[in-house]
């Protein structure tokens, strides 16, 4: 594939594709030298417009187990609004030879503008409450780890909070669909987004009625400027309602798992010490990530445009 | 090398117990040559040269009845030299769940051909440790060597055309003229 | 040396007519079934064409003064005439606003300068559009203002509009309405719909603008002032309009031409190429603004002309401006869209904008000897498709590249002037 931009992009067949390579790299990353030349004189910038430290990282991490040269460009989005136009950004890397850009973007739709400026593949590491590729996968991943079967067909995955601006939220619906999951969206209306109707949903506004259901209890972070913005009350009564209270923990299936995409707000809602629930896959996730990343980083370089035009000469 | 549809009718050059019996020999031979084989670990590459490891594996137990020889397998997809420029066949996971630091390493493939998928078995190796020495079995050397690189065990030598597909199994060594 | 149109049937108060136009002076001397043309007669063919009153836009934005990189008024104008149009309404968001006399002057004299169409300056509600006091909308009428908005953005505050409404009444002259709540609409990017839930952008839902049609309806009852509401975007607004016309109230609007051919859904590519205020909807809104034009509850196509240079509508989605261009395919998008006849071609995109921007005496006329030569020749079923780059306008943001469209105006004619022929400005 040229591209990891979106779910949909990837469609069922790649998303398969990338969670069975994501088995090989797990592989190498419990070798005593885990380090493969794979992707060697290949370039991968990170694009980060948005602060990030663990996906950035992550990728990073990913790209030099792969062998591939990393470059990072990190910038606040305020500079670039006073300094250079994205466009020159995007032109003036792609002119010192890159092959990938990861880019992270506060607006949704930036991977796809990006496209337009360069002839590199872009991978898309969280575009405004659009698409977080690269999480879903983790996400699958780890859950697919933990119950052993590539098919999650009756799995109830239960997605809890801001769903209205979670682009992981986005991503992980339509991964978890895809692959066959039953997915319900906990949130109050006001953190839900507008016409969920046509979505492969079922929409809930109570934990308390979802929790003893649930099979993959997936919490999504509340950043604080929500109650700036009028959508909930405090944070106080949300917790109360939608955060994982110890309560409601105990209510959990013994054989149901627990996620968070990170960084947790405690007290808000994670109540609990994740370190006592018995399955939680907290640090799971953000230990497949690299291996997630080196998957899709592998897919997108070593699997481009140059390798189809090959093949069929091959063929011919 | 690639699937292609017009193809002649294969051709038997080694029949099934011919190949048990390559095989056979060459645990022999491992033995021999290493002195026995309390040092030896066996690394099949993956995919075709892990079912011969594990027939080997079981061939030199039976000549060294006190000895269980670790069985690996190596998946060399990441460390190959022709990444980017053909299809990637999407790997098998490496499984060697022992220590090759200091061990002898018969590496075990189906057929030798340019030597490519030794190299790169040979720097995934590096992965895992500092071996002794590493030795390599094949069941057909076809020639045609694009590296240094040569056989320390063979089942048969068997002269091919570049253009001919060949293809090992339990059941015997078939060649295949692929037209292009 | 007169002007000769050729060949063309002709839009007479008694109906189409197969006639040549003769022109002097800037007014039509001549109508008659053959006129001969001597030496030094410009003469234009027309055969198989049309001539239509020269088209009269309620909503242009210009960009003059303040963003002349965008778009100038004379490079707005050119665009214009190639579109067909002898008068634009230049809307005052403009830096400085539209909203003192100087300014208004300035405005006026660079369409003069430019001599393509008649420029016709709006004025502001409020001072600097900022919706708190009153602009002098009694000296800018004295100076020939009759149209006033602070387009860009609608009046929020019910309180002022109301006493924008009351002052205005005396006056003799209409307000314009943007009609946008904007409380409603923080950060939006496109129609509210499970469009914009799956792309995680904020929506302009369609009640924003609702809720402000219905407070003005009520406010127009209230004072008995006259309201004209701006691009119409929802089939609710629709609604609204036909049931106040129905009840006698003095209210008139217009839609332009993207709101009735292009969806929300082409925003999926996240090109800002379609991002405009308001918003592209959805199909069944397109159906229902269809339906309003034809049933006359929506009086005018008016093409909201809003130039944007490249590097800011390269910006990510939600930074870019609204807007797109609209002048010189407005024609051959209503007409591609909307199945309609020369003669109603001529009161939605003429005669009825003329009529509400008080442009009667000049502009909108069906043609007879003695009037002011203001016309435009249009082939209706010519097929041409857009090519941004032989555009008039400064700026490329056209939504219909590489569209093909059917409705071209070969020919527009400027108080007597031929300041377009076969498709070419003259100026």
């Amino acid at each position: 594939m040229k591209h990891c931009r979106s779910i949909e992009e990837l469609g069922k067949e790649g998303l398969l594709r990338l969670l069975d390579s994501t088995d090989q790299m797990a592989e190498i990353n419990r070798r005593p030298i885990p380090k493969v030349p794979a992707l060697r004189g290949k370039t991968v910038v990170s694009l980060f417009f948005e602060d990030s430290t663990r996906t950035r990282l992550s990728f990073e991490t990913a790209a030099k187990r792969l062998s591939a040269e990393t470059m990072t460009f990190s910038v606040s989005t305020s500079s670039v609004n006073k300094g250079e136009s994205l466009r020159d950004t995007v032109e003036t890397i792609t002119d010192m030879g890159v092959h990938a850009f990861v880019v992270r973007h506060k607006s949704a739709g930036v991977p796809w503008q990006i496209a337009q400026w360069t002839n590199a593949s872009i991978i898309n590491a969280g575009d405004g409450a659009h698409q977080h590729p690269t999480q879903a996968l983790v996400d699958c991943y780890t859950v697919r780890e933990a119950i052993g079967r590539q098919s999650f067909d009756g799995l109830n995955v239960t997605i809890v909070g801001d769903i209205k601006h979670s682009r992981v939220a986005r991503s992980n619906i339509a991964a978890f669909t895809m692959l066959g999951a039953r997915v319900t969206l906990v949130a109050p209306p006001t953190l839900m987004p507008a016409h969920t109707e046509q979505w492969p949903v079922r929409v809930s506004h109570s934990l308390d009625k979802e929790i003893a259901s649930t099979d993959v209890l997936y919490m999504l972070r509340l950043q604080s400027e929500r109650m700036d913005q009028g959508l909930i009350p405090n944070l106080g009564e949300y917790g109360n309602r939608f955060g994982l209270t110890d309560v409601r923990a105990q209510r959990l299936q013994s054989s149901a798992v627990v996620m968070h995409p990170g960084p947790m707000n405690r007290g808000v809602e994670m109540h609990v010490d994740p370190a006592d629930l018995p399955n939680s896959l907290i640090h799971k996730q953000v230990a497949n990530g690299v291996s997630v990343r080196m998957a899709v980083l592998f897919d997108v370089l070593a699997r481009g445009a140059e390798v189809n035009s090959l093949k069929e000469e091959v063929v011919v | 090398m690639n699937q292609v549809t017009n193809r002649a009718s294969g051709k038997a050059v080694m029949s099934g117990p011919d190949v048990s019996r390559a095989i056979s020999r060459i645990a022999h031979e491992i033995v021999e040559r290493n002195h026995g084989a309390h040092n030896v670990v066996l690394v099949g590459l993956q995919r075709g040269g892990t079912w011969i490891a594990d027939v080997l594996a079981e061939r030199i137990a039976q000549i060294e009845p006190n000895l269980v020889v670790p069985n690996g397998s190596l998946d060399v997809s990441m460390h190959r030299d022709d990444i980017g420029l053909r299809p990637i066949v999407p790997g098998s996971i490496s499984n060697i769940p022992f220590d090759i630091n200091g061990a002898v390493v018969v590496l075990v493939d189906d057929v030798l051909y340019t030597g490519r998928t030794v190299r790169a078995a040979l720097e995934g190796l590096n992965n895992f440790g500092r071996p002794q020495a590493v030795q390599l079995a094949v069941i057909v050397d076809r020639g045609h060597r694009e590296l240094p690189i040569r056989p320390d065990f063979v089942g048969k030598n068997i002269p091919t055309q570049t253009t001919d597909e060949v293809d090992v199994s339990a059941d015997g060594v078939m060649i295949t003229a692929v037209g292009s | 040396m007169s002007v000769i149109v050729s060949g063309a049937t002709v839009l007479t108060e008694s109906g189409e007519q197969r006639l040549d136009v003769r022109i002097d002076n800037g007014v039509i001397s001549e109508l008659s079934v053959s006129i001969a043309s001597s030496g030094d007669d410009v003469v234009l063919s027309a055969q198989g064409c049309h001539v239509l009153p020269g088209f009269v836009d309620l909503h242009t934005h210009l960009r003059e003064p303040g963003k002349e990189d965008s778009e100038t008024i004379e490079t707005g104008s050119r665009a214009g005439a190639k579109g067909g149009y002898t008068a634009l309404v230049a809307m005052p968001n403009t830096t400085p606003a539209q909203d003192s006399v100087p300014i208004i002057e300035f405005v006026r004299a660079q369409g003069r300068r430019a001599g393509l169409v008649e420029v016709v300056p709006s004025g502001c509600i409020t001072v600097g559009r900022a919706g708190v006091a009153l602009a002098p909308m009694a000296d800018l009428a004295r100076n020939g203002v009759k149209i006033f908005t602070d387009d860009g953005s609608g009046v929020q505050d019910p309180a002022i509009m109301r006493r924008a409404m009351e002052y205005s009444l005396e006056l003799g002259i209409t307000l314009a309405q943007h009609c946008e709540v904007s409380a409603l609409t923080a950060g939006a990017v496109m129609n509210e719909c499970s469009c914009s839930s799956e792309m995680g952008v904020p929506g302009w839902p369609a009640l924003a603008e609702e809720l402000m049609v219905h407070r003005d309806i009520e406010l127009a009852k209230l004072t008995g002032a006259s309201i004209h509401f701006l691009h119409l975007s929802t089939a609710g607004s629709v609604h609204l309009v036909r049931e106040a016309k129905k009840a006698g109230l003095p209210i008139t609007a217009e839609v332009t031409p993207h709101h009735l051919s292009l969806t929300e859904e082409l925003l999926r590519s996240f090109d800002s190429t379609f991002k405009v205020n308001p918003p592209l909807r959805s199909a069944a809104d397109i159906e229902a603004l269809k339906e309003g034009l034809l049933d006359g509850t929506i009086d005018a196509v008016a093409t909201d002309h809003a130039p944007h240079v490249k590097r800011d509508k390269e910006l990510p989605l939600d930074q870019a401006p609204p807007g797109m261009l609209g002048l010189e395919t407005a024609l051959g998008v209503v007409l591609s869209t909307v199945p309609m006849s020369a003669t109603q071609i001529a009161t939605v995109m003429s005669t009825n904008p003329a009529r509400i921007a008080g442009l009667s005496e000049r502009h909108g006329m069906l043609a007879a000897v003695g009037r002011p030569a203001n016309l435009c020749v249009v082939d209706l079923d010519a097929q041409w498709s857009v090519d941004p780059q032989q555009l008039a306008s400064k700026s490329t943001n056209t939504p219909f590249v590489g569209r093909t469209l059917r409705g071209k105006v070969r020919h527009t004619i400027f108080e007597g002037f031929v300041v377009v022929n076969e498709g070419v400005a003259q100026r």
